[in-house]
């Protein structure tokens, strides 16, 4: 049991982090394909829609290709760390936040920021506030993108390695107990998987609710 | 009376049409100014660029004699405030709909939760402060919009249209409120009622076609209008 | 400084989530990287037949218990291994496929060889056995199973186990890269899975015995064991250094005091033990004793014949210089 704790732990963990750390370029993009008329603007939106749908494994090989020893950022000695999976489950999630959240943003009344605006906020305040409209799609974007990089395999399984205690998690342990016959182990993670992503979306519809 | 903002020949469009033509107007301290005209006129557009919300394509808007630019607009548009035609609210509370300019500006909350308090109770809606302020009636919200601007003590109060959701007895409140202003700010309302023209504003401008027609006293406007079409206007016979 | 933060907070929550998402992933990752920098550790690229097995458990936690040091095993395929040691992924690897070892001697790609143990793999199938192959020889099992077309399904997936396969229907007289038909199913999947699928298909299959047994008591399946004799199903590991001289970052020492480890008789006893109380038999034998003294000469024939290289299990010019892992 305490095997099963401690890949639960270091799931929640990995993918939490891979979650703040996402939030913390996605916002900003999401906010100024949101607010921003530009040039190149729908072009970035749809390449965003587009990457949706990435598979795991194909964004696991790129960034094993680029992480490992041989590879550009071989030096960091990043391959096979709870680090590369985090910086590959931030990247996989980014477009589903920038994507929710952009077409939250773009769904707030566009008064709103002219409202903050006269109410003497700043440029950044005035956006800051847009969002804080966006709340709801700011929530479910957080969840789904989370619920994603909790269950996905591709990057954990390449970029992490699976070893005990370091870079195990539900999806790669699930996949490899399977794979060894230790179907109790395998369905237990599932079923604790499986409980996560219900309690967050369950949770998710509290809040939404005002 | 000393001017407070002053516009010189404003102009203004939108996708290429022409919006306001030149206009040129000043607003003085300690007065109510009403602009008047029909639908399309180019209130609404004349009183967001004195809000500093949109930038004029040309002319120029002067504050307190200082030429407004990029750089000091987000400075001066912090003494002035604006509510929209349209009640715009935050997904929140009635409370921090009002409170969202005063937290801005780094009031303590026990100071916060005292001057929401006191706006309140002036527009009657002291009862609600704790309602989701988008399930209000019509007049309820305009009312909460206008509290969130009165809160603030601007400068530069510049109203589109703030009564006209409003019932008789909410209009007499909302005039006095307007009228008890006058000693510290400025006030701009736009409006179509003529009577409340007559009654509330110290000067009127009359906007036509997105240019000024006429301008002065409530008084003189009303009972001689110097221009053909504001006579008109007044009448209720323009178009 | 705090109090802008926390006036930030009441402001807008937003900023403070950001904050604290800053903080907290910044925090965290500096956390993993000087765990990860002050710790020692070894990197181990191993074949999923042994790592599902459970005895390198036991290995990691003996070895942490001397050394301090941890041993991080990423179970991926003997080629796949190999090939992950070749880019400098790996400080040592741990596999079961002579052919590509030799290969990647020959790449220079690592050294200091020693053969660790050594097992048999097994032909299984229905236990009704209806192509009758129990008791044949190996290469008789394979030509009977493709005269009559009974359904075989191969790994697929270059592992140690599906090499083997391969040399075995190449000895048994067929191209095994034009085998792939109706009754020759590729998993391209682990042992466990070509195990369940070949459990499904009523199909015959080449299963390391760790894995088999695993399944089979635990009632996963109902495949027998129908031909587990003769040279050519001998399976033996053996461990490797990477070559440090390539990717000088990589932890050779450690790499060195690990096979001296699995070579010592406390490594040897662990890989005899390993299995014994679980599944009434052990899964590996270890190999160094039954080497150096030769007390079965005709296995330690079978195993010079299959696993080494110029009559050596490492020859000179890849010890690395290590001799004396070979004294
Ligand atoms: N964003 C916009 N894009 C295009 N045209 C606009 C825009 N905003 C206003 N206009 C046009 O500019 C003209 C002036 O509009 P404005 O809203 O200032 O009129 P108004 O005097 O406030 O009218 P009302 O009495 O109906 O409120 C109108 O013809 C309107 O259609
Ligand atoms: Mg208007």
């Amino acid at each position: 049991m305490s095997e099963l704790l401690e890949i639960v732990i270091i799931s929640l963990w990995i993918s939490g982090t891979a979650l703040l750390l996402s939030l913390l370029w996605s916002i900003p993009i999401a906010l100024t394909l949101g607010l921003r008329r530009f040039r190149g603007r729908g072009t970035l939106i749809s390449f965003f829609n587009a990457m949706l749908g990435i598979p795991t494994v194909a964004l696991g090989l790129i960034l094993y290709l680029i992480l490992s020893r041989g590879g550009p950022l071989g030096i960091l000695g990043l391959l096979y760390t709870p680090t590369a999976i985090i910086i590959g489950q931030a990247i996989l999630i980014t477009p589903i936040i920038v994507s929710l959240l952009t077409s939250a943003i773009e769904a707030v009344d566009p008064e709103i920021m002219n409202l903050a605006r006269t109410l003497g906020a700043s440029e950044r305040q005035a956006s800051l506030a847009v969002l804080g409209e966006a709340r709801k799609g700011g929530i479910l974007a957080g969840v789904a993108a989370f619920n994603r990089a909790v269950s996905e395999l591709g990057i954990a399984l390449m970029l992490g390695g699976g070893i005990a205690g370091w870079t195990r998690v539900m999806s790669t342990e699930i996949q490899r107990a399977t794979g060894a016959g230790e179907f109790l182990l395998s369905i237990q993670l599932a079923a604790v998987l499986l409980t996560i992503v219900f309690a967050l979306t369950f949770l998710m519809n509290l809040l939404r609710r005002d | 009376m000393a001017v407070l903002q002053r516009l010189k020949h404003v102009t203004q469009e939108y996708d290429g049409k022409i919006v306001l033509r030149g206009v040129s107007l000043s607003v003085r301290r300690g007065e109510v100014l009403s602009i008047i005209g029909p639908n399309g006129a180019g209130k609404t557009t004349l009183l967001r660029i004195m809000g500093l919300l949109d930038k004029p394509v040309g002319g120029e808007v002067i504050y307190r004699g200082v030429k407004v630019r990029k750089s000091n607009a987000p400075h001066i548009r912090s003494k002035i405030t604006m509510v929209f035609q349209r009640a715009v609210l935050f997904n929140t509370t009635v409370f921090d709909n009002i409170a969202y300019g005063l937290k801005l500006r780094g009031y303590s909350s026990d100071e916060i939760e005292r001057r929401v308090g006191r706006v309140l109770e002036r527009v009657g809606m002291e009862k609600f402060s704790k309602r989701r302020a988008k399930t209000l009636s019509g007049g309820e919200q305009q009312r909460v919009v206008i509290a969130r601007a009165l809160v603030l003590e601007p400068e530069l109060l510049l109203l589109d249209e703030p009564t006209a959701n409003l019932d008789p007895t909410n209009v007499t409140i909302v005039e006095e409120i307007i009228r008890s202003l006058k000693n510290n700010a400025a006030v701009v309302v736009t409006t179509h009622n003529l009577f409340q023209a007559r009654r509330l504003p110290d000067r009127v401008v009359c906007l036509l076609d997105g240019a000024v027609i006429d301008v002065g006293k409530t008084d003189d406007i009303f009972r001689h209008p110097k221009d053909e079409r504001t006579r008109k206007f007044i009448s209720g016979k323009l178009f | 400084m705090l109090i802008t933060v926390l006036g930030e907070w009441g402001l807008n929550k937003v900023v403070g989530i950001m904050l604290i998402a800053a903080i907290c992933s910044f925090a965290s990752l500096a956390y993993i990287e000087t765990l990860r920098r002050t710790e020692d550790k070894l990197m181990v690229a191993t074949t999923t037949s042994l790592y599902d097995t459970g005895l390198l458990d036991v290995i990691a936690d003996r070895y942490r218990a001397k050394y301090g040091t941890n041993l991080y095993f990423i179970p991926l395929g003997s080629g796949q291994s190999l090939e992950h040691a070749k880019r400098g992924d790996a400080d040592a690897v741990l596999v079961h496929s002579p052919s590509l070892e030799n290969q990647f001697l020959q790449e220079n790609a690592g050294g200091a060889r020693k053969i660790i143990a050594y097992n048999f793999f097994a032909i299984v199938g229905p236990g009704d056995d209806p192509t009758n192959i129990e008791n044949l020889s190996p290469l008789a099992a394979l030509q009977r199973i493709a005269q009559v077309k009974a359904t075989w399904v191969s790994r697929g997936d270059n592992s140690g186990t599906h090499m083997k396969e391969k040399n075995l229907w190449q000895e048994a007289g067929f191209d095994p890269t034009e085998l792939r038909n109706d009754w020759y199913l590729e998993s391209s999947s682990g042992m466990g899975r070509t195990l369940s699928i070949a459990n499904e298909q009523r199909a015959y299959t080449l299963a390391d015995m760790g894995t088999y047994l695993k399944f089979h008591r635990n009632n996963l399946i109902d495949l027998e064991v129908l031909v587990s004799q003769g040279k050519e199903l001998l399976n033996v590991y053996s461990v490797m250094a990477v070559n440090p001289s390539a990717h000088p970052y990589l932890n050779f020492n450690d790499a060195v005091r690990f096979i001296e480890f699995l070579v010592s008789s406390e490594g040897q006893n662990i890989i005899d033990e390993f299995g014994r109380s679980e599944f009434g038999r052990p899964l590996f034998y270890p190999a160094v004793e039954l080497l150096r003294e030769n007390t079965d000469p005709q296995l330690v024939s079978w195993i010079r014949d299959y696993a080494f290289f110029e009559n050596s299990e490492c020859p000179p010019r890849y010890r690395l210089g290590q001799e004396e892992l070979y004294e």
